[in-house]
C-alpha cells in the first residue's frame, strides 16, 4: 500500500563506520514528497554513504532510515527507487538501449520504456552506439536514464551533472523539475553550490553531520546573504565559532 | 527468483559477448588449437586417446573460471551489480543467468574442439559423445562457479586474473593429467582426492575408456555437480545487497 501521508524519507539518528572511522554521526532529517532535495557539501562529507543507506545497499551501524514507509532496503521498495550512482554504473560492452531494455526487463518496466527514458534524457539518437564510445557526459545520462525506468516514486541520484556542460545541465535540472512536479520525490547531489538554488529544498552536509537543513531562500537569510555559496560559507565559519 | 530476469540476464551476457567478437573466437579457437597442438605433440593415437578427453575437460573448466572472475570483478567495480541488488533482482537470478550463458558457451566451445579431434584428429572414444559434452558441460559450470566465488576476494581485475593459475594450476597438476594419481606420493594423492578437478578429469577418462556408464562416472558426474552446486551457494553469499 502506498502511504501518501508521510515524508519520503525518514532518517534518526543515523550514523555509518566505514574503514573502521565514522562517517556519517547520527543524521537526523526528513524529506518531503514531490520535491527536489538537494543534498549538497564537499567532496568526502558522507553524501554518498548517505545515498547509500537510504537506497539500502549501504551497510548501517546504527539508526533509522525509512523509506516510503518501509524500512530502507526492504524488498517492496526495490520497484519504487530509482538510483543513479555517481560512476555510470552501465555495461560498457552493451549498446545504450541493450543496456536500459536489460535493466527495464530486470524491473518489469514496459517494452517502450528504455526508449521514453532515452528521450528524457536528451540521447535519442544514441540507442545503438556502445555506450563505451559515449562522451563521459553521455555515459552519465545514459546511467542516469536506467534510474528513470519503471517511473520509480523515487529518484535518488549521486551526482547526476558532473562534468555536464551549461546546457546539458539545465536541461537536466529541467526535467528534475518536471518529475517533482508529476509527484516524484527526488534527493539529487552535488558538490556545486550553484546548483543548489534550484532545488526546492537543501540539505547542507560537512564532515558527517548536518550543517543547515532548509530551503535555499530560508539558508540566504540564516546567513545574511544572497549567494548560496557566500552563505556556505558562513555557515562553516560560524559552525567552528560555536564549537571552539 | 524470476525465469524472467534470470533468462534477461543470460541473454544480456550473451549480448555482451556477442559484441566482444575477439573473445568469442579466442574462446572457441585456443582450446581447438591446443587440441591440434597435442596431437601433434604427442604423435602417438593411443596416447591423444588417453590424454586428449582429459584436456576436454580441462579447458571450459579454466576459461569459465578466469571469464566468470574477470566478468563479476568487473560487475563489482562499475557499480552494476550495487545497481542490480539494490532492484529486484535475486541473487540466484544472477547466478542463474551466469550458469545458463556461460553453459550455452562451454557447450558450443566443446562441441567445437570435440568435431575436430574426433574427425581431424581421429581421437577416439568408446562411450558415448553426449556423456562426453555433459561431463565438459558441468566442468565449465564448476568453473564457473569457482570463479564467481573466488572473485569476491579480487579487490581489482589484476587479482582476478591472478586467482586464475592460484587456483586452478595446482589441480591441473595433481589430477592425474601430469603423473597418475596412484603414481603421485600418498599425501599428494590424499590432496588429489579433495580437489573437484581430479573427478572431472576421471569421468572423462571413463567415458573414452569404456561405453559402459560405470559405477565410477556416476559417482565422479555427482561429485562434480555437487561441488559445483557447493560453489555456487558459497558464491550466492558472497554477493551482498548491502555492503560496507
Amino acid at each position: 500500500m502506498m502511504n501518501l501521508s508521510g515524508p519520503a524519507i525518514a532518517v534518526r539518528d543515523l550514523r555509518v563506520v566505514r574503514g573502521g572511522a565514522e562517517v556519517l554521526h547520527g543524521l537526523t532529517f526528513e524529506v518531503p514528497r514531490g520535491q527536489v532535495t538537494g543534498l549538497l557539501g564537499p567532496s568526502g562529507c558522507g553524501k554518498t554513504t548517505l545515498i547509500r543507506s537510504i537506497v539500502g545497499v549501504q551497510i548501517v551501524t546504527s539508526g533509522e532510515v525509512a523509506v516510503l514507509g518501509e524500512p530502507a532496503g526492504s524488498p517492496a521498495l526495490r520497484r519504487k527507487i530509482g538510483y543513479s550512482t555517481q560512476s555510470a554504473a552501465i555495461y560498457r560492452d552493451l549498446t545504450v538501449l541493450e543496456n536500459l531494455r536489460y535493466f527495464a526487463a530486470v524491473l518489469g518496466a514496459g517494452k517502450d520504456d528504455a526508449e521514453r527514458v532515452l528521450e528524457e534524457v536528451g540521447l535519442a539518437g544514441t540507442g545503438r552506439q556502445l555506450a563505451g564510445a559515449l562522451s563521459g557526459g553521455q555515459l552519465g545520462r545514459a546511467s542516469l536514464a536506467v534510474a528513470l525506468l519503471g517511473s520509480p516514486e523515487l529518484l535518488v541520484l549521486d551526482e547526476p551533472t558532473v562534468g555536464l556542460d551549461p546546457v546539458l545541465r539545465q536541461d537536466l535540472w529541467r526535467l528534475f523539475q518536471s518529475l517533482a512536479e508529476r509527484g516524484v520525490t527526488l534527493v539529487v547531489s552535488s558538490h556545486v553550490m550553484d546548483e543548489a538554488a534550484r532545488c526546492h529544498r537543501l540539505i547542507i552536509l560537512r564532515e558527517g553531520e548536518i550543517l543547515a537543513d532548509g530551503s535555499p531562500d530560508g539558508l540566504r537569510e540564516r546567513a545574511g546573504t544572497t549567494d548560496l555559496e557566500e552563505a556556505f560559507l558562513r555557515l562553516v565559519k560560524e559552525k567552528a565559532e560555536r564549537v571552539r | 527468483m524470476s525465469p524472467t530476469i534470470t533468462l534477461a540476464t543470460a541473454g544480456r551476457i550473451l549480448a555482451q559477448l556477442r559484441h566482444d567478437r575477439r573473445t568469442l573466437a579466442l574462446l572457441v579457437g585456443v582450446p581447438t588449437v591446443l587440441m591440434i597442438l597435442l596431437r601433434y605433440v604427442i604423435d602417438d593415437a593411443a596416447s591423444f586417446d588417453r590424454l586428449g578427453p582429459t584436456l576436454l575437460g580441462i579447458f571450459p573448466f579454466i576459461v569459465m573460471f578466469m571469464v566468470t572472475s574477470i566478468t563479476t570483478q568487473r560487475e563489482r567495480a562499475t557499480g552494476t551489480l550495487e545497481r542490480l541488488m539494490a532492484g529486484p533482482l535475486g541473487r540466484f537470478d544472477l547466478l542463474l543467468g551466469y550458469a545458463l550463458a556461460f553453459g550455452a558457451v562451454a557447450a558450443a566451445q566443446v562441441a567445437v574442439v570435440l568435431a575436430i579431434s574426433l574427425t581431424w584428429l581421429g581421437l577416439e572414444i568408446a562411450g558415448s559423445v553426449w556423456l562426453l559434452v555433459l561431463v565438459a558441460v558441468l566442468d565449465s559450470l564448476l568453473g564457473m562457479a569457482l570463479g564467481l566465488f573466488f572473485s569476491a576476494f579480487a579487490r581489482t581485475e589484476f587479482q582476478a586474473v591472478q586467482f586464475m593459475p592460484a587456483v586452478v594450476l595446482p589441480q591441473s597438476l595433481l589430477c592425474g593429467l601430469v603423473v597418475p594419481r596412484d603414481a603421485m606420493a600418498s599425501w599428494l594423492e590424499r590432496l588429489s582426492d579433495v580437489m573437484p578437478l581430479t573427478y572431472a578429469v576421471e569421468a572423462m577418462q571413463e567415458v573414452a575408456r569404456t561405453g559402459d556408464v560405470t559405477g565410477v562416472l556416476v559417482r565422479d558426474i555427482l561429485i562434480v555437480a555437487g561441488c559445483a552446486v557447493l560453489a555456487l551457494v558459497l558464491g550466492a553469499a558472497t554477493l551482498r545487497r548491502r555492503t560496507p
